[in-house]
């Protein structure tokens, strides 16, 4: 993803010249349609390849289909099962019929929730794209205000204190943040609920949901945070050593001014790719974030399907989560485009 | 006339070796609180050398730790003490015990090894691929290393552990699942690292002289060029350790990694989740700070790393 879109050092050619709102548009549809017409090969792979993963392990779906059942049923009706579930054709007849049960809609029957897979996701997914936003929002405005006061006084104890603190962050995975978070502000100084969505047998209400969101949202936000800190920190860095800059500072403006109107902006367009190219560890942080949390969204899902081999449930979730991964690097990538005039698309 | 500094700090041509430049030394004066931002440098002693001893000692210790404790302390995994359970840190247990009176000293050491051993087997798997993938792609060059660039980013674009969660699944219980599931996610890195030396290494005189020399194709890929490439090879290796341990630890903790009769340290962690429900903060801090160990010691010789790089390679090694 990261070398779709390049910066280029600015020049005369591009100062005379700036593109016409026609082209730049034309320029962001072509590099959509380049992206999408790569998505659609990525994700089939992904799919074939989730598929045979499956139908090589040495996992096999009958047991599933019997439960504990399989050994009591008699070696005919194993059989007959067999058949009617369609594991005695060829690995690719299989495929094909996933497949096409994927393109119709069907999704397939989740083993482990007893629901349909479609209702599983449709019933999960707001959970989830609540706790994810939040995260990012926490995460974004943390690291933009840590990330300027350290560049602002660089070498400072603010600069040394972040930077020390997001080399740390770095090494510690979510779910042992999460446990911190819990151990400080749920059991030690009982502020907040342990986890769940509500209190036990309580309706999800605001106020319940709001409550019980806070730890989650935080946690995913921290463990975000240092690679965006980071990068505020050194991007601003550098913002603070060009020629701009420099001819702000000439011109006699303000520190605040100079910063925040002048090095600021441009320090933050390669922030929005940044943000897109950590989609996928988001979703790493909110697999292990629900879990600890009991969230009940899909992340969560993922592994009570894994524990439990639910491949429909947890090949849909695949997919889902890896076409939504795609989709966040376009936008990123088409955020940066609409913002940046200096950026130019290959492809 | 004082001579020009730009910003930058380099000098201006003209006035020569006129006045010291005043402009570069005025930080000197100024007082604190009227720095102008971005001027100042970051301190030296963290940037050099100094980050990757720290960072190289660091890992020695703990990979001598990992081996040498458990085998001094005669680690028994089977043993359990009912009478010492969940103990805080004391002289007898420095870390505390779990759930089942298991002296975590012991058990968190043996299980930084037993993460160690499963990382540097991913390390392994995912720098020979992502050697091999790299240099084809960079060798190859024009369409084919532009869509084996993009199948890379198709890898990328699946989470790492969302993948590994689904090979996991599906061969349970096994260690080689589980290293393969690592092994087989995070050769993308290498890859790039060694595609761009490639690129770069192929257009480099020597390789023209013993093509012109009538080497053959065989001769200068493994002559000239893969033995360039090992060092970043295996330094990138180096830096998916971290990565490794900590995809290990995740899966465990999850409680589909590695059987729980190995104490890895997602296993001590993932018991640690209800001992912290009761107060045993012990069973998490002490596993937790040496995974957190291990990671900036790694990160340490990656700082190293990216200083001596050129520019253009850091994004690259953004791990």
């Amino acid at each position: 993803m990261g070398s779709v879109v390049e910066r280029r050092a600015l020049d005369a050619a591009d100062v005379t010249t700036v593109q016409p709102a026609r082209r730049r548009g034309r320029e962001i549809g072509i590099l959509v349609a380049w992206r999408l017409g790569v998505a659609v090969p990525v994700v089939a792979v992904v799919a074939t390849g989730v598929f045979l993963l499956a139908a090589w392990s040495p996992f096999d779906p009958i047991y599933q289909y019997f439960g504990a059942g399989v050994f009591s049923a008699g070696d005919a009706a194993v059989a007959n099962a067999r058949e009617q579930l369609g594991l005695n054709d060829s690995v690719w007849t299989q495929l094909g019929r996933w497949v096409g049960g994927l393109l119709s809609g069907d999704l397939g029957q989740s083993l482990s929730f007893r629901q349909p897979v479609g209702t599983v996701i449709a019933q999960r997914l707001p959970w989830t794209l609540l706790l994810v936003t939040l995260g990012l929002v926490v995460s974004v405005v943390l690291s933009l205000v840590a990330g300027v006061t350290a560049a602002w006084r660089q070498g400072g104890w603010v600069d040394r204190a972040v930077t020390a603190v997001g080399h740390t962050l770095e090494g510690l995975p979510p779910f042992v943040l999460a446990l911190g978070a819990i151990a400080v502000f749920a059991v030690a100084w009982p502020l907040l609920p342990v986890a769940g969505l509500t209190d036990a047998g309580a309706a999800p209400t605001l106020g319940q949901v709001a409550r019980h969101v806070v730890l989650p949202a935080v946690v995913l936000g921290i463990s975000q945070m240092p690679w965006l800190v980071l990068h505020v920190r050194s991007s601003l860095l550098g913002a603070l050593d060009e020629d701009h800059v420099t001819g702000a500072r000439a011109r006699g403006l303000p520190e605040r001014v100079v910063v925040l109107r002048h090095a600021l902006p441009t320090a933050l367009l390669p922030f929005v790719t940044v943000l897109g190219n950590r989609l996928p560890e988001v979703v790493t942080g909110a697999v292990l974030v629900e879990t600890v949390f009991s969230w009940p969204g899909i992340a969560a899902a993922v592994v009570t399907a894994a524990l439990s081999v639910d491949f429909p449930l947890l090949a849909a979730l695949t997919l889902l989560t890896t076409t939504a991964v795609l989709l966040g690097a376009l936008l990123a990538d088409v955020a940066v485009l609409v913002l940046d005039p200096r950026v130019t698309a290959d492809g | 006339m004082a001579e020009l500094t730009t910003y930058r700090g380099e000098r201006s041509d003209g006035g020569g070796a006129a006045a010291p430049s005043a402009v570069g030394k005025d930080r000197t004066w100024r007082p604190a609180g009227h720095r102008r931002p971005g001027t100042l440098r970051a301190r030296a002693s963290w940037t050099g050398r100094g980050r990757l001893v720290a960072g190289l000692v660091g890992l020695v210790v703990l990979v001598l730790g990992a081996i040498l404790i458990p085998w001094l302390g005669g680690l028994d995994q089977g043993a359990v003490d009912y009478t010492a359970v969940r103990q805080p840190p004391s002289l007898a247990h420095p870390f505390g015990t779990d759930a089942v009176g298991r002296d975590l000293f012991l058990r968190s050491f043996a299980g930084l090894g037993v993460s160690l051993t499963v990382a540097a087997s991913c390390a392994v798997i995912s720098t020979v691929i992502g050697t091999l993938y790299g240099a084809l792609s960079g060798l190859l060059g024009g369409w084919p290393d532009r869509i084996l660039m993009r199948a890379v980013d198709g890898v990328n674009a699946v989470p790492h552990l969302l993948l590994g969660i689904v090979i996991v699944a599906l061969y349970r219980g096994s260690v080689p699942a589980v290293i393969a599931s690592i092994g087989l996610t995070h050769w993308t890195t290498v890859a790039r690292v060694v595609r761009s030396e490639v690129l770069s290494l192929r257009s480099r005189p020597y390789v023209d002289a013993a093509i012109s020399g009538g080497a053959s194709r065989r001769r200068v890929l493994g002559r000239h060029l893969l033995p360039a490439v090992v060092p970043p090879a295996v330094l990138s290796s180096v830096l998916i350790l971290p990565h490794a341990v900590w995809h290990e630890t995740a899966l465990s903790f999850l409680g589909l990694g590695l059987p729980p009769h190995l104490a890895s340290l997602g296993n001590i962690l993932a018991e640690g989740r209800q001992a912290v429900l009761l107060g045993s903060w012990w069973i998490v801090v002490f596993p937790s700070a040496l995974l957190a160990a291990t990671t900036l010691a790694v990160a340490g010789i990656a700082a190293w790393w990216r200083d001596r790089s050129r520019p253009r390679r850091r994004s690259e090694m953004a791990l």
